[in-house]
């Protein structure tokens, strides 16, 4: 299963007590406890302006926590997959450039990273020349070369097709099995996240439950903050997961895809 | 050597040139054209300033810069103007104001269009000691802060979340701006300025594939205007500042040809 890899007596990379942001008067989150162990992946998801990014950028250390503590581990290592690039035409920048942007690394970690998520094609491409799922390939794989403690990735499937969607998360959890970091995750849905995440953290403000994904799906407060469609379309997924993961490994992605086809709902029924 | 006024205008201009390539690089990639705008006017509120107290005039140039550089930071997160208004708010303020003070300095004869376009030949010894100290700190400094920078302007939560620190790098940028704008009034004058922090980079960015071989190439594309715009103005007798502008500015004018 895959919460056997997640080590829970490991000490945490990062964990939240009661933190909470306060914003011209307004709380944006309040009362996140949470923690993120090596090898577990850790799901936050919730509507806009639930507070997911704001509870991101606490992890960060972009924001700090005007209740409570952000404890981390001493010298942790982040690499940050951000949901996109402020990046202007006017700066020249090539792929090979980009993936050295915060570590040195040599020609051979930065191709290597670079196929593992598939984006070796681009390196001598411009960023700005990038579609929107190859610059979400390359944004992980420069994080991934740092070899991180801790991978944190907000909303990483914008501007991503719904079948890159599965790939990248797929991709998160191998990138999770190699280096055997944590994985903090933004998402704004759940049911494309279940095959690849130990513990889902729903937020509004708070954290509405908490839990694996199959016990969050079923929780009242979770289906009365998506609509008990996104449930129901969970069902699918479960099954599926049941199935793949009866023998311990991963799925190959080709067989997941196709057997996936059927039954999944078109995404714009299950994103509303 | 140095006794020449050519001589020192020359080594002036390239001076300021060079770290106008770097400089005028993040101003481009950070769409801070008018932020440079407004430092530069506020640059005569300094001399004004400086004028009436007696001081130093670049360093009350730098002074009141950096000043109005980081009231705009502090501004910027807590006014509900948006930044254009702060901004022309601040520079027409300031530029006003400059105006004002020398205008009411009846015993000080300024002579204001070597101000407002600045005054390359009338470079001292002193002066340039002031650019070649001042150019050695600003070239050391982003060389040991490249990456900061860079990190910075691209993805400021990036650059906080994988170690580095953009809210220094933001503030020490800003100085260095403040200390470039200083340099460069006695070269090009208030108005045109930020003009050769643009101009070059903007060429540059044309020619090049990587920030570092931008930034090279903006310091390049300046050295050449300073020395082709000083001896045309030397040789029709036209003023220098204009001049170096006009050169810059014809390059830019090439390079949109040769890519097409």
């Amino acid at each position: 299963m895959l919460t056997d890899r997640a080590d829970k007596n490991a000490e945490p990379l990062i964990s939240l007590e009661g933190a909470g942001v306060q914003h011209n008067g307004h709380w944006l989150v309040r009362d996140i406890t949470f923690a993120v162990r090596p090898g577990e992946i850790v799901t936050l998801i919730g509507p806009n302006g639930s507070g997911k990014t704001t509870t991101v950028k606490m992890v960060l250390s972009v924001w700090l926590p005007d209740t409570g503590q952000v404890r981390k581990k001493e010298n942790l290592r982040i690499g940050y997959v951000p949901q996109r690039l402020a990046l202007s035409a006017s700066m020249p920048m090539t792929v090979a450039r980009f993936m050295q942007l915060t570590a040195r690394l040599s020609a051979a970690e930065i191709s290597s990273s670079l196929s593992e998520t598939g984006a070796a094609n681009v390196l001598r491409s411009s960023l700005n020349a990038l579609s929107g799922g190859e610059l979400q390939r390359v944004l992980l794989a420069r994080a991934i070369a740092r070899k991180p403690d801790l991978l944190v990735l907000d909303e990483p499937v914008q501007g991503v097709d719904f079948a890159g969607e599965i790939e990248l998360y797929r991709l998160i959890g191998e990138v999770r099995d190699r280096l055997g970091c944590g994985v903090l995750l933004v998402s704004h849905d759940l049911h494309l996240v279940m095959a690849a995440t130990d513990r889902v953290l729903c937020l509004n403000g708070h954290i509405c439950c908490q839990g694996t994904p199959t016990s969050v799906a079923s929780d009242a407060q979770y289906r009365k903050l998506f609509g008990e469609h996104t449930a129901a379309a969970l069902a699918f997924y479960e099954h599926h997961h049941d199935h793949a993961h009866h023998n311990g490994e991963t799925i190959p992605l080709a067989e997941s895809d196709a057997e996936r086809s059927d039954a999944v709902p078109s995404p714009e029924t299950i994103n509303r | 050597m140095l006794e020449d006024f050519f001589v020192r205008a020359l080594l002036a201009g390239l001076g300021v040139a060079v770290i106008a390539g770097p400089l005028g690089c993040f101003v481009v990639w950070r769409r801070l054209a008018y932020f440079g705008d407004t430092l530069a006017h506020a640059a005569l509120l300094g001399i004004a300033l400086g004028l009436l107290l007696e001081l130093n005039l670049f360093f009350a140039v730098f002074f009141v810069a950096a000043v109005i550089a980081l009231s705009l930071l502090a501004l910027q997160r807590h006014s509900a103007l948006p930044s254009d208004a702060l901004l022309g708010l601040l520079s027409h303020g300031a530029l006003a104001l400059g105006l004002t003070v020398l205008a009411l300095m009846t015993w000080v004869r300024v002579d204001l269009p070597a101000l407002l376009f600045g005054d390359i030949l009338a470079i001292s010894v002193s002066d340039l000691a002031v650019i070649g100290g001042v150019g050695v700190f600003v070239l050391a400094t982003l060389l040991v802060m490249w990456r900061q920078f860079l990190t910075e302007t691209l993805d400021p939560d990036l650059a906080e979340a994988e170690g580095l620190h953009p809210r220094w790098a933001r503030l020490v940028f800003l100085l260095l701006l403040a200390l470039m704008v200083a340099l460069t009034m006695r070269i090009v004058g208030v108005l045109l300025t930020t003009a050769l922090l643009i101009i070059p980079a903007a060429t540059a960015r044309r020619l090049t594939g990587s920030p570092e071989a931008m930034a090279v190439a903006a310091s390049a594309v300046g050295c050449f205007s300073v020395i082709v715009g000083l001896f045309a103005s030397l040789h029709w007798d036209l003023p220098s500042g204009p001049l170096i502008v006009v050169v810059a500015f014809g390059l830019f004018l090439v390079s949109l040809v040769r890519r097409g």
